[in-house]
């Protein structure tokens, strides 16, 4: 258990030093790889859990692609730091409010779970017989199906919607029509001008 | 130190890091060959001998290279942030050579037989367009972020159908174990029945790599040399060897899910001879040659092309033909 508990304390650790670091960080983009740095630390705290296909998805998603997201925005905004610390005390208040709730519901969520614990309650990320990426599909795809599918319904309203509100029309809008552009052929493209010296078109 | 702390903790650790290293190590060799193979068949096709001064038949060339790069100076450019600057080929690199760890090139070869290990591939694969993107940014110039960003749309792009082919090829399977995978094509290999996937994700493999026709992201005619123009000597060479990895790793990714990994063509006399590592690498040599190939024969695609290819034409086909194949398995009552 020794080696498991050092890797443990290993991951955590760094993953609560790099979570510090993305707010502390001066530069937005240097936020953006230590938010990596955590979520692969994270990664690792999942798979000494045993829930290794969680622990991938968390990569594959959130670092292969969310990050990457924030990374290409980060990386072209042309942040003034000095405008940045101005509103700082006027936000205070609502962030401290929200930093505060959070931290009072993950207390009771930290409560609740460590009475399971003595209980000897709490789920396996490792059920008897099959992997996890088995037990995963098994509670989403087959107990709670149409929970899940509802889930995926709202979440496809919600990208039509954010498409729709942010579309802007122009009265003019350039369209591409690849089979009209794959249907041009040499005679409709080139003409070809005889032109006599001294004349011009 | 009692030696039950040794037996357990210890000497696996010692067996797996000699384990890896022994695996790193033959890449990296095997790197130099691929590379010079890559430049070899080039020259073919345009009517040239291609290297041949270093070694016989030039076959050194990469390794004469490679030690010119590491002796020459690096420079830094002055407004490059240095820390990110340095870091992006180390990641680049150390990201395509993790990703071996888990793959089998023959029965219980690997060094990490995992369970999840066609998952592992594909986040690690994912993962390498950070090197693009913070070597682009650290450059602090325009062409490198130019390209760094080209390269993070299209690499983006593209995994979305990676994903899918993969999927198709899992349902098939019943499993994301990569051995289960190659054994699971026992009687067919799945590029006959997936033919369609095969070449959906060959394609991809090509523009997630950056390989021509899809080499936007340094092209060389528009933007110098993309993300790598204000890179030199080691750090170059790094990301060039950590690139080639990658390509080499999407060579060995298409012979496990669709060639049938180390299984001979047929299951007879003379073929299953020959040890099973040997069709492994001949397999993924004749995946390099399509690369290779592909460099040689197709011009470079526009970027508004590149992105309705991805977006347009292989998302919706893979997309159904994921459907097709649970379907069809579902059907026929062959889902494992």
């Amino acid at each position: 258990m020794t080696l498991t508990s050092l890797a443990f304390y290993l991951f955590a650790s760094v993953s609560v030093a790099s979570a510090f670091m993305v707010i502390a960080a001066r530069n937005p983009v240097y936020s953006v790889l230590f938010l990596i740095l955590t979520f692969f630390n994270s990664a690792g705290l999942f798979v000494l859990l045993g829930a290794e296909f969680l622990a991938l998805i968390l990569v594959v998603v959130y670092v292969g692609a969310v990050a990457v997201l924030f990374l290409f925005v980060v990386m072209m905004l042309d942040i003034d730091f000095a405008e940045l610390n101005e509103g700082f005390l006027q936000y205070m208040p609502i962030g401290a409010t929200v930093g505060l709730i959070l931290l009072l519901e993950l207390l009771l969520v930290f409560g609740a779970s460590s009475t399971l614990v003595d209980k000897g309650q709490l789920p396996s990320a490792t059920p008897e017989g099959m992997t996890n990426a088995e037990a995963l599909g098994r509670v989403l795809y087959t107990d709670f199906i149409f929970l899940f599918q509802t889930a995926g319904a709202v979440l496809l309203v919600a990208m039509i919607g954010a498409i729709v509100l942010t579309l802007v029309k122009s009265n003019n809008p350039k369209r591409q029509d690849i089979a009209k552009q794959n249907a041009r052929t040499r005679e409709d493209g080139v003409e070809l001008v005889d032109i006599k010296p001294g004349e011009g078109i | 130190m009692d030696s039950a702390f040794f037996d357990s903790y210890i000497w696996p650790a010692l067996v797996v890091t000699l384990h890896s290293l022994a695996v790193i190590l033959a890449l990296l060799v095997s790197l130099a060959f691929f590379m010079l193979a890559d430049r070899k068949i080039w020259a073919a096709a345009q009517l040239r001998k291609g290297p041949t001064v270093v070694g016989p038949f030039g076959l050194l060339q990469s390794f004469a290279d490679i030690a010119k790069y590491l002796f020459k100076e690096i420079i830094i450019p002055t407004t490059a942030n240095k820390p990110v600057f340095l870091l992006a080929p180390f990641v680049t690199m150390f990201l395509a050579l993790s990703a071996w760890a888990v793959i089998p090139v023959n029965e219980g070869w690997a060094v990490a037989d995992i369970n999840v290990g066609i998952l592992y591939i594909f986040a690690i694969s994912s993962l390498g367009v950070y090197g693009v993107i913070m070597g682009g940014w650290a450059s602090n110039s325009k062409y490198p972020f130019l390209g760094a960003l080209r390269s993070a749309a299209q690499m983006v792009s593209y995994e979305v159908s990676i994903g899918l082919v993969i999927i198709t090829v899992l349902l098939c399977v019943g499993s994301l174990n990569l051995t289960d995978i190659v054994l699971a094509q026992k009687t067919v290999w799945f590029a006959v029945p997936l033919f369609p996937m095969f070449v959906v994700f060959f394609v991809s493999a090509l523009a997630e790599t950056n390989r021509p026709p899809f080499d936007l992201p340094e092209a060389e005619s528009e933007l110098v040399s993309g993300f790598m123009t204000e890179y030199s000597s080691t750090p170059y060479v790094v990301f060039m060897i950590g690139e080639l990895a990658n390509i080499v790793l999407m060579c060995a990714m298409m012979t496990i899910l669709f060639l049938g990994g180390w299984l001979p063509p047929v299951d007879i006399a003379p073929f299953n001879w020959v040890p099973g590592p040997v069709w492994f690498i001949l397999k993924m040599g004749f995946m390099f040659f399509m690369f290779a190939m592909m460099k040689v024969i197709v011009p470079r695609y526009r970027y508004d092309q590149l992105m309705r290819l991805g977006w347009k034409v292989f998302l919706p086909i893979s997309l159904i033909y994921v459907v097709l194949v649970a379907g069809f398995l579902q059907y026929f009552d062959m889902a494992s």
